[in-house]
């Protein structure tokens, strides 16, 4: 631990860290453009100089490792003189357009132009005009603004792994380019507009919408896949106007994909703002004691094995368990969260989470995937194994169709058979996976979701076990949920109960006519085809499948309308935060449930969410901790039989449309027609 | 979603080394440890400019980028960076006029005017039959020679207006000027001829 | 005047065979094997001991330079890296000795290489010197023939081999990192320093990186022994030196001196004097175009050499005296230079890339008198902004050419905005 002076005051810091994160310890902040923590050092802005006895000049403190007896300055002449001089020349070419400029309100430039920019400029020259740049339908470009910190190419090679963003010519016409017209082809570029520091970059579908101290700020949890990225919906009025990364060390860092970032245009989009009775075939709107008065008519009386529930991809925990409690009361033991019929046993938390926790994959040395796209299933994990890779020593192979995922992969095939051989020990990557110390499986829903699911989960689970990933400290067996009710609902147990159905099951009885009432809590992907004649109570958000075929609709809430829980894949609990009211006659989704339930004489016992959430963690301790993941006991699971030879197929055809409110978003049909058609175009790419 | 920038033009769909350079492309990467075939980029965009006549076709690059497993953009870069390389097409003749201040002092104006003058053209423009391009270049590190120009491969020094015109008149001819000094000077030592080595048994060579 | 027998490069002037034959007749190649024999630590003593400082520009001490690499070879191999990217204007000595004297720098290359345990060089050579390129290689073509390089050179034991590497384009590749970029394939931006290169160089191994000169003139320093060479100059400036004298004198040319010796001497006896005579002089920029012009009346007097010339605030830089006579338009001459560095710009850091630009047109408009009289002092501000605070010297080296011509001809600057305020409706018109 080197011993240092920062003005003077005698540190004590962590040996290998720079002048500038020693500085940030002792709680003097030092300017900063081209630095971020999260990036490759590039000490191009100047900003950050500081004075270094003994150096004649003053010193980029971002790219000076800390040593022994090291006297550092922040604050002498020399270090004011030195900034104000970088600031000055930062601005001679740029604009000064702050009152037109999105980023205006939170802008670095225009925030340190405060302390060291001068009341007037010298420069009497003309301002360079850079040509902008074309990136897409989520990044905007102006890119007079640009100051040439290059954090955007660096994210683009370092953490989204497309090399498409260089900085061409030199000197003064030096531009940040990609040369050839092309989108920046990623899940996660809009973080590049967070990580712009002026206003060169900024959201395309936000441009000129709002400003940013006009907005309210709440904390929350995306919910449009598993991972559960912290974010920030930023609402004016009754609208989100946007939706920005929050930091979380251990799942999405400070990056967020396109979809949770993006998707928020589709909020407001074909809302179910009041309930609907269908009458004589058609759907007319209705208040909430006629459409409560008709469910109530077709279920009293009918036995409880005649009616079943399926909770959708969006569903929150709270909902889900006033639905099972009142599908209880009504004597009904079919109900299922797991739409897609992945085959993980409800029964075994580790059949079903990513026990090595998206931080852990920072620990594992090599890694298997099965049938999984992370990159469109969960753009976030994907990340998290490229930064893995960046780090270097860690192998990665994989089962399934051959994609690129911005990092090596070995393809080891497309189909299941290839998972026989690797649990026989007749296939040469079984021995690396032994070999490693902390070795990994990621095993897709897609994979589970097939009838010999089972037997693929059994395969696994021995192939987990015969290559030593499950142990005291470590446990590399990972199933990357698609949902982000997957978890939560089997965390506490909407699954069937004894002698009850399954998704298929349901949906066969429906065809049958042996199930005649479905409870649709916002689930929209299944066969909606298959329900035959049964009476079907869709309650969610928007106009989307369910909706279309429901007999009733009860219009729900979506995630940034309601408080609720989620659990990640991870099995974390966390929490969305009400930003916005839901529109029209829309209702928090578990406040709904309860006042059915005393329509149907069935009440629940719980008044308030304090009380239901009370009642969740007495169903499972896990809703009692709120961001925390406590390692699932290992155990048995998974089927023996047979596996079939038809390859995997990945579940997202589309990662930029999978759920309600995505698919009705303006903003994922652009980057659709954008990044996946085209694709879809050529042979052997994504989707 | 992808097609040429309008910065520069288009060029042909594809391109591929001639079977020549790709026994030199071997060579050249041999000189490099293994893994660092990037420090080939010079080189092959150098044999590529060649073999395209005097310019970098984006396809040109692609294929560079390919061979050497590096991603475009960045071979892109490269190509923007460095001032040999042309990324438009330019003439047989690519007249370089050095006007850095050693040879602005011996009149590399003079040089320019006589260009001007021949062939009708001024920096950055080419003549209509497409033979010659002329550009304003840095120094080329041949001052004691000043004023100077680089005409493809060859130095051409101790220039002045009518020197210049004799030169480009006969390239306009079709003829291969000598290169070197135009006014029969050895190398750096004086035009009156060597005041030193004088001794050495080098010194008794021809002046 | 330095003594024929004193002179390094004796084919300077390409009197003679460049080849493997003349070299070897010139006294090249000739133990070879003997000089390896004094060992890493001898050679690099005996460096040290003959005072040699780098002929690149900056000066630092060349044995102390070899000193930096690691004793032992760990997992890295080590590299020599020669610097043949001449683009300082006014400089084109590396240029002659490249192409006449090629042996000698090759020869150096071995010994250089060996006293770091380098068992590879890369010699970057800026790319318009095609033909010289072509010589060059001829060299290394006939030098691995002989078995004088490659598989045990010269018979020392030492394995060596030596790459030529042409660049394409770009002043910034002499400055020693930017070279290391450009040499792995990339644009040639300078580095942050530390890691200096003798720790992670080329490919992030120890490397070292002189100039062509620097490791031309190292055999026969050995060879004649570390006092001779030390005998040469004044302390701490010692040794022979190319300089290239250009401008206006009445007999441009490359010769190689003494140190020390005077501007003066230097002009008259070998560049044939001022065109017009020593009073028609007006300045002299004597190490370069990095380095701060100088007033005749400091030109009457001043030495050649590395630490007079940083007494009257200019440098010996690369020894390329550029001479103005009493025509010169002088500010438009540094105006020049000022579009120089604005072009050979890498961009990647802030003051470099907005600095130089702004300080070229605030000299173009110099030229004209096209000014405030106080943005004369702006101009000088702007130079101390740029100066210090950038990745690389390129910073300083676009700032001290404009220091030195307001420190020293800031009548003129202020003549041109007077005539200009006092005549601008007749100019104008």
């Amino acid at each position: 631990m080197p011993k240092m002076m920062i003005n003077g005051q005698e540190v004590e810091v962590e040996a290998g860290i720079t002048v500038l994160q020693a500085c940030e310890q002792v709680g003097i902040e030092i300017p900063r453009f081209c630095y971020h923590e999260r990036l490759s050092i590039a000490g191009n802005c100047r900003m950050c100089l500081v004075e270094m006895e003994r150096s004649p000049k003053p010193v980029a403190s971002c790219a000076m490792p800390v040593a022994e007896g090291m006297v550092i300055h922040t604050n002498t002449p020399m270090v004011e003189k030195a900034r104000k001089g970088v600031m000055e020349f930062l601005l001679i070419n740029h604009p000064l357009d702050c009152p037109i400029c999105d980023q205006g309100g939170e802008c670095d430039l225009q925030d340190q132009a405060m302390t060291y920019g001068f009341d007037r400029s010298r420069f009497a020259e003309n301002k360079r005009a850079v040509e902008d740049k074309e990136l897409g339908p989520l990044v905007k470009t102006i890119m007079t603004r640009c100051i040439h910190c290059t954090r955007c190419i660096r994210f683009a090679e370092e953490i989204a792994g497309v090399s498409v963003l260089g900085a061409t010519g030199r000197g003064e016409h030096m531009e940040i380019d990609t040369y050839v017209e092309q989108t920046v082809n990623t899940e996660v570029s809009g973080n590049l507009v967070d990580l712009c520091p002026v206003g060169a970059l900024t959201s395309k579908p936000y441009a000129f919408t709002a400003r940013s101290w006009e907005l309210r700020k709440t904390e929350s949890i995306d919910v449009l896949d598993a991972v559960g990225s912290a974010i920030r919906v930023d609402s004016r009025d009754r609208e989100v106007m946007r939706v920005l990364p929050r930091l979380n060390e251990d799942v999405n860092e400070e990056w967020i994909n396109d979809k949770t970032r993006h998707a928020c245009d589709g909020l407001r989009r074909q809302r179910l703002d009041q309930p609907y009775i269908r009458r004589k075939g058609k759907l007319e709107p209705a208040s909430w004691n006629e459409a409560f008065a008709a469910i109530a008519a077709k279920l009293k009386g009918l036995s409880g094995e005649r009616i079943a529930a399926i909770a959708g991809d969006l569903a929150d925990c709270e909902s889900m368990l006033a639905l099972k409690d009142l599908m209880a009361g009504l004597g009904s033991p079919h109900l299922d969260c797991r739409q897609n019929g992945a085959a993980v046993d409800p029964g075994q938390p580790a059949s079903y989470r990513f026990n090595t926790t998206i931080a852990g994959i920072e620990a594992a040395d090599a890694c298997l995937l099965i049938g999984t796209n992370p990159r469109w299933e969960a753009a976030l994990v994907n990340t998290r194994l490229r930064k893995r890779h960046r780090m270097g020593g860690f192998q990665v192979a994989a089962i399934g169709p051959a994609i690129d995922l911005t990092y090596p992969v070995e393809n080891l095939g497309d189909s299941p058979k290839v998972l026989e051989a690797l649990v026989a020990g007749r296939h040469p990557f079984a021995e690396a996976l032994k070999k490693a110390s902390q070795p990994m499986l990621i095993l897709g829903e897609g994979a589970l979701a097939r009838e010999d699911g089972p037997a693929i989960l059994g395969l696994a689970h021995k192939l987990a076990e015969a290559t030593g990933m499950v142990g005291e400290k470590w446990n590399g067996f990972n199933v990357l949920a698609l949902a982000a009710s997957r978890v939560g609902g089997l965390d506490l147990g909407f699954a069937p109960a004894k002698g009850g159905r399954d998704v298929s099951a349901i949906l066969e009885g429906a065809g049958k006519g042996e199930i005649e009432a479905v409870y649709l809590l916002g689930a929209d992907e299944i066969d909606m085809g298959r329900l035959g004649k049964a009476f079907v109570i869709y309650q969610g958000h928007h106009g989307d499948a369910g909706a279309n075929r429901a007999d009733v609709i009860l219009p729900g809430a979506t995630y940034t309308e309601k408080s609720a829980t989620y659990v990640n894949l991870e099995g974390r609990v966390q929490r969305t935060n009400l930003a916005v009211f839901p529109p029209g006659d829309a209702r928090e989704d578990w406040a709904i449930l309860r006042a059915l339930s005393a329509v149907l004489d069935k009440q629940l016992p719980y008044d308030s969410l304090t009380q239901l959430r009370e009642r969740l963690a007495g169903a499972n301790p896990v809703f009692a901790t709120e961001d925390v993941v406590e390692g699932a006991p290992w155990g048995k699971f998974g089927g023996s039989g047979a596996v079939k030879d038809a390859p995997f197929v990945y579940p997202i055809a589309n990662f930029y449309m999978t759920d309600p409110i995505s698919r009705v978003s303006p903003t994922m049909a652009a980057c659709t027609e954008a990044f996946v058609l085209p694709a879809r175009g050529k042979t052997g790419t994504d989707g | 979603m992808s097609g040429p920038s309008k910065k520069a033009p288009a060029g042909p769909e594809s391109f591929a080394f001639s079977a020549e350079n790709q026994a030199r492309i071997e060579a050249l990467v041999a000189k490099y440890p293994e893994g660092r075939q990037a420090s080939a980029v010079l080189p092959l965009l150098d044999l590529a400019q060649r073999e395209c006549g005097g310019w970098l076709p984006r396809a040109a690059m692609d294929h560079v980028a390919e061979l050497l497993s590096m991603a475009p953009i960045r071979v892109y870069e490269v190509a923007t960076f460095y001032t040999m390389f042309n990324l438009r097409p330019v003439g047989a003749h690519f007249v370089q006029v050095c006007t850095t201040t050693p040879c602005w002092l011996c009149g590399s104006n003079e040089v320019v005017r006589a260009v001007r003058e021949t062939l009708g053209i001024g920096p950055g423009e080419t003549t209509e039959d497409g033979k010659f391009t002329v550009t304003e270049v840095e120094c080329l590190g041949a001052c004691v020679n000043a004023p100077m120009i680089q005409i493809n491969d060859d130095y051409y020094e101790d220039l002045d207006f009518d020197r210049t015109k004799k030169l480009l008149e006969a390239l306009q001819r079709g003829e291969t000027p000598t290169p070197g000094s135009q006014t029969g000077r050895r190398y750096g030592a004086p035009q009156s001829g060597p005041k030193t080595l004088l001794a050495t048994a080098s010194g008794k060579g021809k002046a | 005047m330095l003594r024929d027998e004193d002179r390094i490069f004796t084919n300077l002037y390409g009197q003679e065979d460049s080849g493997l034959a003349g070299a070897r007749k010139r006294g090249d190649w000739q133990n070879t094997k003997t000089l390896l024999e004094m060992g890493r630590d001898g050679i690099i003593q005996a460096i040290k001991d003959s005072g040699l400082r780098g002929r690149g520009g900056a000066g630092f001490g060349a044995g102390l330079k070899w000193s930096f690499m690691p004793k032992e070879v760990g997992a890295k191999p080590h590299y020599l890296v020669v610097n043949a990217d001449e683009s300082e204007p006014g400089t084109c000595k590396d240029r002659d000795i490249m192409r006449n004297d090629p042996h000698k720098l090759l020869e150096g290359c071995l010994i250089a290489g060996f006293a770091m345990a380098a068992h590879a060089c890369y010699i970057y050579i800026r790319g318009e010197f095609i033909r010289e390129a072509e010589r060059l290689q001829a060299a290394i073509d006939e030098a691995y023939e002989a078995g004088l390089i490659g598989k045990n050179a010269c018979k020392s034991g030492w394995d060596f081999d030596i790459y030529l590497h042409r660049g394409a384009g770009a002043y910034i590749c002499g400055e020693e990192t930017g070279l290391l970029e450009s040499l792995e394939g990339k644009k040639g931006q300078p580095r942050l320093k530390p890691p200096f290169p003798a720790n992670a160089g080329l490919y992030g191994c120890p490397t070292t990186v002189n100039n062509v000169e620097t490791i031309a003139v190292a055999p026969e320093i050995l060879r004649r022994g570390p006092e001779w060479f030390a005998g040469i100059g004044r302390e701490n400036n010692t040794g022979t030196k190319l300089f290239c004298i250009s401008g206006h004198v009445n007999e441009p040319c490359l010769v190689e001196e003494a140190m020390g010796i005077s501007l003066r001497d230097l002009i008259e006896t070998h560049a044939g004097g001022v065109r017009g005579g020593w009073d028609n002089l007006l300045a002299v920029i004597p190490g370069g175009s990095s380095v701060p012009v100088l007033p005749k009346s400091i030109c009457d007097t001043v030495l050649m050499d590395f630490d007079s010339l940083k007494e009257v605030k200019s440098g010996l830089g690369t020894a390329a005296v550029i001479v103005m006579d009493k025509s010169t338009d002088i500010v438009k001459a540094i105006a020049r230079l000022a579009k120089f560095y604005m072009h050979e710009s890498c961009g990647q850091c802030t003051p470099c890339r907005e600095g130089t630009g702004w300080m070229w047109r605030v000299m173009e408009r110099l030229v004209k008198g096209e000014a405030q009289i106080n943005e004369i002092d702006m101009l000088e501000e702007v130079t101390y902004e740029v100066e210090g605070h950038t990745i690389c010297a390129l910073g300083d080296a676009a700032a001290w050419p404009i220091q030195g011509l307001i420190r020293h001809f800031r009548p003129e600057l202020e003549r041109r905005i007077h005539e200009r305020q006092v005549g601008g409706d007749t100019e104008a018109a």
